[in-house]
């Protein structure tokens, strides 16, 4: 198959490579890329594992072709951490003791950005939703809504 | 080499052999109609990138409207409102316009799948996937909403009712036309929308029932003016409940006459039992929920203007 050229902005720097044009921005991260953080789950946008921001915006990058995704900006959870410190919702899940096996966590946590970007000082019901397209086996939900509100509070008092 | 949707996930690849995003309508439709009935469309993908990987959708080539910028934006016009095709869940659910004068729009699209799912999948494709209870689609329908549709033969305007072949099947045709807006008229002075859902979890659960009711009344407020409502899961497509309609239309307003209509409307109602609710169980909440929403829509229609 003819190879197609794509280039994606990746945490902060621009990628560039051939791919197959039929590839998955999910495969396209964990495979040509190198960043597994991006949880394979479902592979049909139900569980939420597979969670990126693109533009800005929480996707299910199982469900984005990497062409798709070309010349759009994505983060994920290996873009999150600064300098060795990591960012203060991976501080506040590590603390709240939101995270057991760890497998929908990056997804969560990048659910958990995109709504502390858009709203700083969500209210529990705001924070449900935002995670509502990420299933947990493990934590029951409940350390995972705490560590956002942690974190929330958190973000709040390094700007002010 | 061709891999079949059952086997090709395996490899991490999907099936199509060429991605293009055009920049202007023109453009797109000259890359179907060079496709032959190979190409189609692709919007936010949320339906389509499931129906490859399941093996439903074996077209060669994607083409990306998403980049044409007259198939964004959401306006009113002339008294109509017009939404792009590549406007998303999430933009509906929160803009002014639709808060405003269609409430019942930006409620469904509020809980269509999942917030990521919600900033990718648009409203149009809602439609196009074609699902009797679709939460977009289901208060386009109580809307009676047009879909703006361009082809090689040019552009025209299809009734939402006239865009429907079956469960899963629009009457259009991906591989060859480009739904390019929905358009529905602004609901008058008096009037008001409202939108239910049954389902068994708030988020990532297809629904058990849902439904979209929009009132119009005359000035005085003693009568119903226009009534629409529109139900899904009911029947193969979003379901008008036209006799329901009817009794509400005739006649002065009164506590009876909701409960009469929301009777006739669940007596119209066809579910079937599936994983997601059993037939008698749908059909008697067909009534109740129905009531409710009149009661709420046509309070808050009195209270306008």
């Amino acid at each position: 198959m003819k190879q197609t050229k794509v280039r994606i902005h990746v945490n902060g720097s621009w990628v560039e490579r051939e791919t197959r044009p039929d590839r998955i921005l999910l495969d396209f991260l964990r495979e040509d890329l190198g960043l597994p953080g991006t949880k394979k789950g479902c592979e049909e946008g139900e569980c939420g594992a597979c969670t990126v921001l693109l533009n800005g915006m929480a996707v299910l990058s199982c469900l984005v072709p990497a062409l798709k995704a070309n010349g759009a900006e994505i983060l994920t959870i290996e873009g999150l951490a600064e300098r060795g410190q990591l960012h203060p919702i991976q501080q506040a899940f590590w603390e709240e003791g939101a995270v057991q096996c760890g497998y929908c966590t990056p997804g969560m946590i990048l659910s958990a950005k995109a709504l502390l970007d858009e709203h700083p000082e969500p209210a529990t019901e705001e924070i449900k939703g935002a995670i509502s397209g990420n299933l947990c086996r493990c934590t029951g939900y409940g350390r995972i809504v705490r560590a956002i509100e942690a974190a929330s509070e958190r973000m709040g008092k390094k700007k002010g | 080499m061709h891999l079949s949707g059952e086997f090709s996930h395996v490899l991490g690849v999907m099936s199509w052999k060429a991605y293009e995003k055009p920049n202007d309508l023109a453009e797109a439709l000259k890359l179907l109609e060079q496709a032959c009935g190979r190409g189609r469309v692709i919007a936010g993908g949320t339906d389509l990138m499931p129906q490859v990987r399941r093996g439903e959708c074996h077209a060669d080539l994607l083409v990306d409207i998403t980049g044409i910028a007259a198939l964004k934006g959401i306006k009113e016009e002339g008294g109509w409102i017009f939404i792009g095709a590549c406007v998303t869940h999430a933009q509906v659910a929160v803009h002014p316009i639709l808060q405003r004068e269609a409430k019942a729009l930006a409620e469904g699209c509020r809980k269509v799948g999942s917030p990521q799912i919600r900033n990718m999948g648009t409203l149009v494709g809602n439609v196009v996937t074609a699902q009797p209870a679709a939460d977009g689609a289901i208060p386009l329908m109580a809307l009676e909403a047009e879909l703006g549709v361009a082809s090689s033969r040019g552009e025209r305007w299809v009734p939402l009712e006239d865009a429907y072949r079956g469960i899963g099947c629009s009457a259009i045709d991906a591989t060859r036309e480009i739904v390019t807006r929905v358009r529905f008229q602004r609901p008058g002075t008096h009037s008001g929308t409202g939108f239910f859902r049954m389902a068994k979890r708030k988020a990532l659960a297809l629904p058990i029932l849902n439904g979209a009711v929009s009132i119009e009344l005359v000035s005085s407020g003693k009568r119903v003016e226009k009534a629409r409502i529109a139900l899904g899961p009911v029947a193969e497509r979003p379901f008008r409940s036209r006799e329901a309609e009817a009794r509400l239309e005739s006649g002065d307003l009164s506590h009876e006459v909701l409960l009469a209509a929301s009777r006739i409307a669940s007596e119209e109602a066809n579910p079937r039992t599936s994983d997601r609710g059993g037939a008698a169980y749908r059909k008697e909440m067909v009534r109740v929920q129905v009531f409710r929403l009149l009661e709420k829509v046509v309070k808050e229609a009195g209270e306008k203007g």
